[in-house]
């Protein structure tokens, strides 16, 4: 019956808290997306277009570890019974994956471009108990300093 | 010294290749950061000890890297990767490797 009662708790904190952090999540996202729309971002190994002379190169990087609530978790391993779309863990990777980029653009508000974006995606510390399910997306590139 | 993950430094050219230099580390979570990750996993969110715990394992690995790059007489390594694996229950690996080269 406590186990029961901790049970429903766990899962009900981690349906409310965790849906409000997503929410809030999203909400900078979006917000800091926008605010980087201006530096150019791709994954192809020479500059896009023209920038003429290049001052400086740098490698630049963002990760982030985030983590799925209790309630995700449950349903996620209730999906997997009958197979198919776990939509609960697609949102945590999309997340993470637009953390880090954002991450990695903050790291070099001042450069012109940034190329040969790559995104590499590991679970970390998997092994340890009850730490399956949070993921480290690590984004890397080059940022490009133009001349002018 | 110039660090990229393109496989030249653009706009200048590479005069010498001296081959692949590499740098890895492995770190262990302290407990602390382990309880706090595991409350979190419940709400869900970011484990920031996590992200900064593997952030100074990559400067770390980094910093390996350049010293044998330095040590070689490189200006530049370029084509660098970053590779994480986890070795043990709560332990990771990071490695970096790219190629050690002279730029005028």
């Amino acid at each position: 019956m406590i186990e029961l009662g901790i049970f429903l708790t766990l899962f009900c904190l981690g349906f409310f808290v965790g849906s409000y952090a997503e929410k809030q999540h999203y909400k900078s996202i979006v917000e800091r997306e926008q605010k980087f729309m201006h530096l150019v971002t791709t994954s192809s190994k020479r500059p896009v277009g023209d920038i003429g002379a290049v001052r400086k190169t740098h490698l630049v990087r963002g990760n982030a570890v985030i983590s799925v609530d209790y309630f995700k978790r449950i349903i996620a391993g209730l999906r997997a019974i009958v197979g198919g779309n776990v939509s609960s863990y697609e949102t945590l990777l999309d997340r993470s994956r637009r953390e880090a980029i954002l991450r990695l653009k903050e790291s070099c508000p001042s450069a012109s471009q940034i190329i040969n974006l790559r995104i590499e995606t590991s679970s970390v510390f998997k092994g340890a108990k009850d730490q399956t399910g949070s993921v480290e997306i690590l984004a890397y590139g080059t940022a490009i300093y133009a001349e002018k | 010294m110039i660090i990229t993950n393109t496989e030249e430094v653009t706009g200048k050219k590479i005069v010498k290749c001296l081959g692949v230099v590499s740098g890895s580390t492995v770190r262990a979570k302290h407990v602390g950061r382990d309880i706090m990750a595991g409350l979190k996993n419940i709400v869900g969110g970011e484990l920031r000890g996590y992200t900064e715990l593997l952030t100074e394992a990559r400067d770390e690995a980094m910093e390996r890297m350049q010293s044998q790059a330095t040590q070689l007489g490189a200006n530049a390594v370029v084509n660098v990767r970053f590779s994480t694996s986890s070795v043990a229950a709560g332990a990771s690996e990071i490695y970096i490797y790219g190629t050690a080269v002279v730029i005028e």
